[in-house]
């Protein structure tokens, strides 16, 4: 079990901006920490040694070490209350459909003080009932239940009421669909014995979705969805609360009455009552889902965003994890751009001691100063692959990881502690504990699997690296070449634009590149277009379209809308994303498939066993004969860490329908899969049982290599296991070579000759 | 996840999967591993790095999210095939009631 974790609050750095780590230490009370340069992070004997190197910047310490508790849920908070603190008689109304009811105590809405007891919480109870409470303060409470249970995923309208005048509870709960004989309806009435309800005071905030206590900040937190919620400062019926939700008309008893259609790109939430008691959301629920009102007829809430009044809430919901920072430290002036870590080690524990469980890295990127660099080569980390797969838990979760392993689920001391701490978040990979999918995720909390030494699951036998640390392999390679290099992110890449990658003449990239903003994109095929060389130097790349949160920073958006290989479907009409108001999904569904940029596009995974290229005609081709200057074989990449193979992992194949461009050359092709590769749905339309890796014909990575238009010129492996094979037997062997053949041709200024024309003419 | 279901005939596979564990399968013996490999997630066995590349241990996961992973006593690999055929072992005579016979 891990003994220290932790995390920085940013992910990328300046000369002379500012870092702050935040620290948890669960297993010692003293913690020592440096920063280092990670060179190579992949410990396996038979890999080219971990590397990293110290750099000297003093971080004080030794610190004492803590535990930083992280409390999941998401939530409104509605911080000032106004009339809601003089409240005598009350309705608390809202539309909701939950996801878990049964589940425990799950609170909709409520306004009351952890310390007296004053005020009400309307929430459902341990069975799935509608309950309301109200409370003095003096210590008299009273309670009034539906006393039916919710169905799950069903519209439910819940009005509860407080008459001041007779001391009076009501509920009832109804359900905007029946069947026969379920009993999911009900009402009650409760006359108290005494004046059992004063309101909370202005200094308590009004909470939709969650309640909080003198010992927690987050308590009951919802899982589902809640539509309109409404508050009145009086007695309201049923069937007047409806008739005000279906036909709004001015109704002088609303003391609030959020619409959660409002500004959904945001994280406030809009009162449209005179009152205007605005709240935020907290933890990032997942807004831009249908609401009651949603019928169908339109799928995009750009559109038509009254039909997507409703805010889904889930008691994992984490953005961030708000630790206290133990270290805050500036970059220095001199310090060359790279992939450093704060290395932050458990000082009871002997350097020479040190274990995987003693240790921990938290990852950052050191970019040059503006203006400072001569570098003609960036590597383009891509940090928003890293937060797609963030504490992934594909093999604690999913029972089919191990098959498409084709090997046993290994778990590292970081997987145990990801198994016994749920609470530092979801991965796009998983489902919410209602079975909803991940929506968001964010950097602001400790990500166990973006360190340095660390194995994943899916990254074939040997080595088994997944994302960050398998991008070392790509650091180490560089390093071998001598080629100076730069080190920028995504987030660098979507704020900046184009402009992040001038100067550079070759990005290279990591081995999984697969999560892209429009943005990103964007930059990326000028940087192309205007003569800029791009080496891809993996597979499943520009595949899924996120957004970046405008204004949650470290937070990304995805739906995995209707086609691609994925874990989850967002659910019917809810396929834009909420951030941006983009249409999510495949970027080959949104008319930009990753061949147009990168010549290649995903067409196959598995994870147990990699295979060679096979060299084609093409390779021949005197355009890409500095590809393979000095490289003889036909057969090349039948080694590497990374499934013992230069072709595997993830594939992306060439593809003139999908916008390879048509005098790409394929310079080389594997041939044979194990029978885990499957097809991806995308191409599968009309299922056979052809479609696996010893059968079908689309399933094998093709080595790509053609001109721009602009001088510039783009080389493309389709595999993520390219990277292992390069670090095969000391970066001395034909696959790294061939990069570093194309590395020197990419790094010349003399523009790449467009190819003859086809038709013969010049 | 499969409904196959293992029986006497699938004895072949099990004999072709302890000379090979990982990699190329025929067509039965990934069926019989559909199904012995596709179980879980709760019980399902896993193997536990205990000295990184050299060393495991082996676990069942608990299938719950934050339990900790049940660790099987006095069981440790050098190699991963050996472990492999260990976890096909105990998958096997979990799916039909009796030993692997091999």
């Amino acid at each position: 079990m891990l003994k220290i974790v932790g995390y920085a609050d940013a992910i990328s750095v300046r000369p002379g901006g500012r870092i702050k780590v935040m620290v948890s230490c669960p297993g010692t009370n003293r913690f020592r920490a440096e920063v280092r340069r990670i060179i190579q992070g992949d410990v396996n004997p038979e890999g080219p040694g971990y590397r990293d190197e110290p750099v000297g910047i003093d971080l004080g310490g030794p610190f004492p070490g803590r535990i930083q508790p992280i409390h999941t849920g998401s939530y409104v908070e509605v911080g000032r209350c106004g009339p809601a603190a003089s409240l005598e008689s009350f309705t608390i109304a809202l539309m909701t459909a939950p996801s878990m009811p049964g589940a425990g105590r799950q609170t909709l809405a409520c306004h009351r003080d952890p310390e007296t007891g004053a005020g009400f919480s309307l929430h459902l109870d341990d069975d799935g009932r509608a309950r309301l409470e109200v409370g003095n303060g003096n210590g008299d409470e009273a309670g009034v239940c539906s006393g039916s249970v919710m169905l799950p995923q069903h519209w439910y309208l819940v009005v509860a009421s407080y008459d001041a005048a007779s001391a009076t509870l009501q509920i009832e709960q109804q359900p905007l669909r029946r069947y026969a004989g379920v009993p999911d309806r009900g009402a009650a009435t409760l006359q108290a014995p005494t004046a059992a309800f004063t309101p909370a005071g202005a200094h308590v905030s009004l909470l939709i979705g969650a309640e909080s206590s003198s010992t927690a900040p987050i308590c009951s937190p919802f899982n589902g969805r809640i539509d309109s919620p409404r508050l009145y400062r009086a007695v309201i019926g049923a069937d007047a609360v409806w008739e005000g939700l279906t036909r709004p008309s001015p109704d002088r008893r609303l003391i609030a009455s959020w619409d959660f259609s409002l500004q959904m790109t945001t994280q406030e939430v809009v009162d449209r009552s005179p009152n205007r008691l605005n709240g935020k959301v907290v933890n990032l629920p997942a807004r831009a889902v249908t609401g009651f009102r949603w019928t169908g007829e339109c799928v995009d809430w750009t559109q038509r965003p009254e039909h997507y009044s409703a805010i889904h809430f889930h008691d994992d919901d984490l953005y961030d994890a708000g630790w206290d920072a133990d270290i805050e430290f500036a970059i220095p002036s001199n310090l060359k751009s790279g992939v450093y870590a704060v290395r932050l080690v458990d000082d009871t524990v002997a350097e020479t001691d040190v274990g995987p469980t003693d240790e921990y890295f938290v990852i950052f990127c050191v970019r040059p100063a503006a203006g400072a660099s001569n570098s003609r080569v960036a590597f383009l980390m891509p940090t928003a692959s890293y937060m797609a797969y963030a504490n992934h838990r594909l093999g604690l979760d999913v029972p089919g990881t191990e098959t498409g392993m084709g090997r046993a689920i290994e778990l590292s001391p970081h997987h145990l502690y990801l198994q016994e701490h749920p609470e530092v978040g979801l991965s796009f990979y998983e489902v919410h504990n209602d079975g909803s999918g991940v929506f968001h995720s964010s950097r602001l909390r400790p990500i166990v699997d973006m360190q340095p030494k660390v194995q994943g699951w899916l990254g074939g036998r040997g080595s088994g690296l997944w994302q960050f640390n398998a991008d070392t392999h790509i650091l180490g390679w560089l390093e071998t070449t001598g080629e100076d290099f730069d080190v920028l992110t995504d987030e660098d890449l979507h704020a900046e634009g184009l402009a992040s990658l001038g100067g550079y003449r070759t990005v290279v990239t990591g081995t999984h590149p697969e999560y892209y903003s429009a943005a990103m994109l964007d930059a990326l095929q000028a940087f192309v277009d205007g003569g800029g060389r791009l080496m891809y130097l993996g597979g499943n790349g520009f595949y899924w379209r996120i957004s970046y949160s405008p204004s949650s920073p470290g937070a990304i958006e995805l739906r995995r809308s209707e086609s691609g290989i994925r874990p989850w479907e967002p659910g019917a009409g809810n396929y834009y994303h909420s951030f941006t108001g983009e249409y999510g999904g495949l970027w080959r569904r949104n008319g930009r498939p990753p061949n147009q940029l990168a010549g290649v596009g995903m067409t196959s995974q598995g994870f147990d066993v990699s295979s060679p290229y096979v060299r084609t005609d093409a390779s021949s081709d005197p355009r890409a004969a500095f590809v393979f200057e000095g490289v003889e074989a036909s057969v090349i990449g039948g080694f590497g860490l990374s499934g013992g193979g230069a072709a595997g992992l993830e594939l992306d194949r060439a593809d003139l329908a999908q916008g390879t461009p048509p005098h790409a050359l394929v310079l080389a092709s594997s041939e044979r899969h194990t029978d885990v590769y499957l097809m991806t749905p995308e191409d599968m339309l009309d299922p056979t049982p052809d479609m696996s890796g010893t059968q079908s014909p689309l399933i094998r990575a093709d080595l790509v290599f053609f001109e721009t238009p602009g001088g510039g010129a783009v080389f493309s492996t389709g595999s993520i296991a390219w990277a292992g094979a390069m670090a095969w037997a000391d970066y001395d062997n034909e696959i790294a070579r061939i990069s570093s053949n194309v590395l020197r041709r990419f790094v010349d200024p003399a523009p790449f000759d467009p190819p003859p024309r086809q038709d013969g003419q010049t | 996840m499969s409904r196959y279901r293992i029986d006497a005939d699938d004895i072949q596979f099990a004999a072709e999967f302890l000379e090979a564990p990982v990699g190329y399968h025929s067509p039965g013996l990934q069926r019989v591993l559909n199904v012995l490999r596709g179980s879980g997630p709760q019980g399902k066995y896993v193997l536990i790095v205990k000295e990184p590349y050299r060393r495991w241990g082996l676990g069942r996961l608990p299938g719950r999210r934050g339990a900790g992973v049940e660790i099987i006593p006095d069981v440790e690999f050098t190699d991963l095939d050996e472990a492999e055929r260990e976890i096909f072992r105990r998958r096997w005579k979990d799916a039909t009631g009796n030993d692997l016979s091999l």
